[in-house]
């Protein structure tokens, strides 16, 4: 490959590399949400067979 | 509540679709330029970039200003996002125009061309909204000071490009020129379907995004209900 | 009109009397501004010319104008006194207008000291000079005041500070300099001119939204 080939292959390289970088990111994020929101609806179970008084 | 505007499925399957005839136009159809050779074709990644970048401040500005005049509680967190990604695609022009740089002259840094330094500084004033913003308790307070800040970027950018223009005069005497691409009717619409596609990538990051702080903050509310 | 005008004329007032009571913040800003000409001049190579040295001039005229603005709400915050003028009923914008004014007047007696040192240790300064460090002058206080308010709201308010003003002070010191070296110091000038009145706009249109709890 020439010196032109090897700039142009990085430059759209690094964009495709940010945007699966971004990708990682919300994927962990969402994994943490759905944990917590795992555990929410467990507390909120427990609270409900309780028969404590539930928010709604 | 998100499902309003258009269907987020669509404008992906719409974004991944541009940027698959992006490619092809760029690289079947397009010419190579006279001047520059092949190192041209990262002006169709470049400069779309740079634009959406400008826009997700843009964006970030008006949710501010919104949110200032209005106090309607959605504003923050969409600002909050558009500054995000405006940060993003920013660095992300700083990383493409370094790239050029070195193909079109040879060095990875010039401070000449008045793009890449307003960028930079940019970047740097957008990286203090970080920093900004995670010092401030959250609040109406931190709220409206990160609008006000991120209304002082738009301001910042006209006066900053101007500002970068004039120092031309005095600050460095190795001017690099590219010459602007002799557009032809195919490199102009291969241009416009390359920015429409990252555009719409770009949004739908956002609306991914903003999605994703939003479930965050109800969770966070939900906990302190649940299991205070 | 007037009673905003007697409020900020009140408030600039009490930062004076403030400080000349407590000499705390000038005396370390005249200080600081020397002692800074004094390491540029070591900074300096030997053949360089004279233009580098204005350079080195708006540095220190930003650097040290930090200095004050760190220090800028710190009498309002110590006495809780801050909470008590946004409560007061006045446009709270007064509030940054005589801050603005307190801080312009501190940092003219710093550049009062500075720009005599300056020409004794460095080079000559002109009509053109003086009148950017003038405009410069106002847009460093007119934002650094909204800017150190800011911060001041924060948990790292003297790491921050410089973070967020700085690149609001590009323009400012391409103004400065063009106007103390370039052949054309008009445009320059007439640049500050228009930075001021953008940001101090600004400034004053979102001060409230910044103070307010």
């Amino acid at each position: 490959m020439s010196a032109s080939e090897k700039y142009v292959a990085a430059a759209y390289g690094v964009f495709l590399v940010f945007v699966l970088c971004w990708v990682v990111i919300i994927a962990a994020k969402l994994s943490r949400l759905e944990r917590e929101t795992g555990e929410l609806v467990r507390v909120a179970r427990a609270r409900v067979a309780a028969g404590e008084p539930t928010d709604g | 509540m998100s499902m309003q505007k258009p269907s987020l499925t669509v404008l992906a399957s719409l974004a991944a679709g541009l940027a698959a005839v992006a490619v092809a136009m760029i690289f079947f159809v397009a010419p190579e330029d006279a001047d520059q050779g092949l190192s041209q074709k990262i002006f169709y990644v470049h400069v779309p970039i740079a634009l959406t970048a400008y826009a997700c401040f843009g964006l970030a500005a008006w949710k501010a200003f919104r949110l200032l005049t209005t106090r309607g509680e959605r504003y923050d967190l969409e600002s909050y996002t558009g500054v995000h990604q405006g940060t993003i695609f920013g660095a992300l022009t700083l990383v493409t125009g370094s790239i050029w740089a070195k193909a079109s002259w040879g060095v990875w840094w010039t401070w000449s061309s008045n793009q890449l330094v307003l960028f930079l500084v940019l970047f740097l004033f957008y990286c203090a909204y970080f920093m900004l913003r995670y010092s401030i308790e959250p609040g109406p307070r931190r709220e409206r000071i990160s609008a006000v800040y991120a209304l002082f970027g738009v301001a910042l950018v006209p006066v900053s490009f101007l500002a970068i223009r004039l120092a031309s005069d005095f600050i460095h005497p190795t001017v690099f020129t590219r010459d602007g691409p002799q557009m032809t009717g195919e490199m102009f619409t291969a241009f416009c379907v390359s920015w429409a596609a990252i555009t719409l990538l770009a949004y739908v990051m956002y609306r991914v995004e903003l999605a994703g702080k939003r479930t965050d903050a109800n969770l966070r509310e939900l906990r302190e209900v649940l299991a205070p | 009109m007037t009673g905003y005008l007697a409020a900020v004329a009140a408030l600039a007032r009490k930062d004076l009397r403030l400080e000349l009571r407590a000499r705390d913040t000038l005396p370390a800003m005249l200080l600081f501004v020397l002692a800074t000409l004094v390491v540029f001049h070591f900074a300096l190579p030997a053949d360089v010319g004279d233009d580098p040295a204005y350079g080195l001039l708006w540095v220190a005229l930003v650097f040290t104008s930090l200095l004050g603005l760190a220090r800028a709400w710190v009498p309002e915050r110590e006495a809780g006194a801050l909470d008590g003028l946004v409560l007061a009923p006045t446009d709270r914008s007064a509030i940054w207008l005589g801050k603005t004014i307190a801080s312009l007047a501190f940092l003219g007696a710093a550049e009062v000291v500075a720009l005599p040192a300056f020409v004794l240790f460095f080079a000559p300064l002109d009509a053109h000079a003086l009148a950017g460090v003038v405009l410069a002058s106002v847009g460093i206080c007119a934002v650094g005041s909204l800017v150190s308010a800011m911060a001041a709201a924060s948990r790292g308010r003297e790491v921050l500070l410089p973070l967020i003003f700085l690149p609001l002070a590009i323009p400012i010191v391409v103004g400065g300099v063009g106007a103390s070296i370039s052949a054309e110091p008009a445009k320059f000038l007439a640049f500050l001119g228009l930075y001021d009145a953008v940001f101090a706009i600004l400034s004053w249109a979102a001060f409230e939204y910044v103070v307010t709890e």
